[in-house]
């Protein structure tokens, strides 16, 4: 594979995880630069979610590095984070406060210059102004995610990292969704999405891999055939 | 330091807005303590115990009570929706975490104290004007203590199965030194005995509080990074 | 067979060897304790439990150490066999602590005519028990392994720091409140025999702890393969 000589956003080495005896990741390579996205299939307890968590800094890998700009991610030097936003299927808000204070508490820990400007361009910008002051635990299931979404994206991370962001979201409310991460890459920001079906966001991923066994079944840029890809899908996971 | 310092506020500040908004876990833990307060008095022979006898061990028993039933709540605000996780993605150093933990439950704890306080002069006629600085300041001392740890137990115990008997199981032994501490500087002010007499006891509570705070800040990385 | 299953099997063969040596030297001692060690002239044949009762105290001490000690080095290195060997070290301790905490009331209640006082060895021991029941039912309540070892030895951590606190509490307290205690229950001068009885019992009990850690640790490994295997179909 010959890319671009430029330092990725996101890179990734070795990573292993094992939970006890059980080894979920057996030795993972990854890079994403700007403006890519690499989207992870895999069947459920393929250990996506694991994968994510590492990549996000939630979980030290047994073995292994992530690297953000060439910078290693430890536990004892918090700044890199900075450079990550995570899109998981909890929301990460809570249920008594409003969604403008629960932006406005984000934007405090990631110490933005002006916390009540961030929050109000970030609800603006998935349509949930009306709603800002509605408490979170009175908000309709789509306008939750549109809420986690804006959560995410508050400190405007140049790293995206997305856990099955699809589930739930009907037809107009994907789209949008759509719209959201291809201007994300037109912002140069580098997303990596998981999801066991790729169908929904097969048109914006410029890599996809198939997460089998701990390892890379399949890796690579995506291929133009969806249907193609989902023969091969099969045979590699359940053949 | 300045930037540790404020990411303690920011999460503090949180969790009190938080506390104000829904009430339920400070008004238990005040009403927890009048009870206690309550049953204390129909538990002893008035004509056998004077109160003032008393008095020291039911204010720091009911102290003790009311705490638990705050550091119950501490984290479990941040396990609806994996708030803590969110907290964990950013930026954030684990030890300034704990440090706005600790800052809201001293807060929440010491809500509890003051209502407690009261209510124990007026249920049991004991008089504490002559002591009143020496007493807040014995409180302070030993609920610094306690309270560093319980924030640390609250923190694993709200992952684990039956998360409110959890707490007081790992967290009453730990209380033992500080209760007994404050319990003996308790009787010592209000029975107006010279300081000289207290010294042990208040250099126990300022060792207790300076080695858990110190170990709490470093050890407490390890219950959140998995 | 793999490798890992033939190791733990090892550990397992090595700790019953260590444990039945143990009971074989705690026995020795025990008869050399009936037989050979003068009856103490106050307290009569009673104080025979003494060389039990101490023992006992002796290996929940050294268990409780273990499993703070042995947690540091868990935060450290993070495998999970130094989780497993910590783990295996508070069961054990448990199991010396009651001996030590039934004991104690039965001696007492012959010697003192009380079942219990606060003396500050007793009042520890209680506390190293209720320390071992805390770590063990947080070891219960968690689910996850990572997580378990993490917060198990976290506690044991928090515990070997608070002992000392405990035992300056129980100091201070009993300077202050002078108990009506007829007899320590170590009299300060103790015939010769009477100390070497005692050392040797405390060898054999140190090493039935041994033996019963190796072996708990053993069995706990094969568990542990067996839920690996487990989860791998």
């Amino acid at each position: 594979m010959t890319e671009p000589a430029e330092t990725p956003l996101l890179s990734a080495r070795g990573l292993v995880r094992a939970f006890g005896a059980l080894q979920v990741l057996r030795g993972i390579d990854l890079d994403v630069r700007a403006g890519e996205m690499l989207a992870v299939a895999g069947p459920n307890g393929a250990g996506k979610t694991t994968l994510l968590r590492i990549l996000a800094g939630l979980m030290r890998p047994s073995r292994g590095q992530v690297r953000i700009r060439g910078e290693q991610l430890t536990r004892h030097d918090p700044a890199p984070r900075r450079a990550i936003g995570l899109l998981s299927h909890h929301t990460f808000l809570y249920d008594d406060l409003t969604p403008s204070e629960n932006l406005r508490f984000t934007a405090r820990l990631y110490h933005l210059p002006d916390p009540e400007a961030a929050t109000r361009a970030a609800l603006e910008e998935v349509g949930l102004s009306a709603r800002a002051d509605t408490p979170v635990r009175h908000l309709s299931r789509g306008l939750l995610q549109r809420a986690a979404i804006a959560r995410a994206l508050l400190h405007q991370p140049d790293i995206l990292l997305l856990d099955e962001p699809f589930t739930g979201l009907d037809a107009p409310a994907a789209d949008r969704f759509r719209a959201l991460l291809s201007s994300q890459l037109d912002r140069g920001r580098a997303l990596v999405l998981v999801s066991h079906h790729l169908a929904e966001a097969w048109e914006l991923a410029t890599h996809v891999a198939v997460l089998a066994g701990g390892h890379w079944a399949l890796e690579g840029r995506r291929p133009d055939d969806l249907a193609a890809f989902h023969g091969r899908y099969a045979e590699l996971v359940h053949g | 330091m300045a930037e540790f310092l404020r990411i303690a506020w920011v999460i503090a500040a949180k969790d009190i807005r938080l506390e104000l908004r829904s009430r339920t876990a400070l008004l238990s833990a005040i009403v927890f303590s009048a009870l206690v307060l309550v049953v204390f008095n129909f538990a002893r022979d008035p004509t056998a115990i004077a109160a003032v006898d008393l008095a020291p061990s039911v204010l720091w028993v009911t102290f003790a009570f009311g705490a638990v039933i705050a550091l119950n709540r501490a984290f479990y605000v941040e396990r609806e929706n994996a708030a803590l996780d969110g907290i964990l993605l950013a930026p954030v150093p684990r030890s300034a975490l704990y440090v706005g933990k600790l800052l809201a439950n001293l807060a929440f704890v010491g809500v509890v104290e003051a209502v407690a306080l009261p209510l124990f002069v007026l249920f049991f006629n004991v008089g504490i004007g002559h002591a009143l600085g020496g007493i807040l300041g014995v409180t302070a001392l030993a609920t610094l203590g306690f309270v560093a740890v319980g924030t640390i137990f609250s923190a694993m115990v709200v992952r684990t199965r039956f998360a409110e008997l959890m707490l007081p199981v790992l967290l009453l032994p730990f209380m033992v030194p500080p209760l007994v501490g404050a319990v003996q500087v308790t009787a010592k002010l209000l029975a107006g005995r010279p300081l000289s007499e207290m010294m042990g006891w208040l250099r126990l509570l300022t060792l207790y509080d300076i080695g858990f705070v110190t170990l709490c800040i470093l050890i407490f990385p390890a219950v959140v990074d998995e | 067979m793999t490798p890992e299953l033939l190791a733990a099997r090892r550990i397992v063969r090595r700790g019953q060897v260590l444990t039945l040596l143990g009971l074989l030297a705690a026995a020795g001692v025990y008869a050399l304790a009936l037989l050979y060690t003068p009856v103490e002239v106050r307290q009569g044949p009673a104080q025979k439990i003494f060389y039990i009762h101490a023992p006992a105290a002796w290996g929940a001490l050294v268990a409780f150490a273990v499993v703070g000690l042995v947690s540091i080095l868990y935060l450290w290195l993070k495998d999970e066999r130094l989780d497993l060997f910590a783990a295996s070290s508070a069961e054990v301790g448990i199991a010396f602590s009651l001996v030590m905490l039934t004991t104690g009331p039965i001696w007492g209640k012959t010697v003192w005519g009380t079942w219990w006082t606060w003396d500050a060895r007793l009042t520890l021991t209680l506390f190293l028990f209720f320390l071992f029941v805390g770590y063990l039912a947080l070891r219960a309540a968690v689910q996850d392994h990572g997580e378990r070892a993490r917060f198990s030895a976290v506690v044991g951590i928090m515990g070997l720091v608070l002992v000392p606190f405990i035992h300056l509490s129980v100091y201070l307290f009993r300077t202050l409140h002078p108990q009506p205690v007829l007899l320590k229950p170590s009299a300060p001068s103790m015939p010769p025999e009477m100390l070497r009885a005692l050392l040797s019992g405390m060898a054999a009990f140190t090493l039935l702890y041994i033996g019963f850690v190796v072996l708990r640790y053993g069995l706990a490994r094969l568990d542990n393969l067996r839920e690996g295997a487990g989860d791998a179909l």
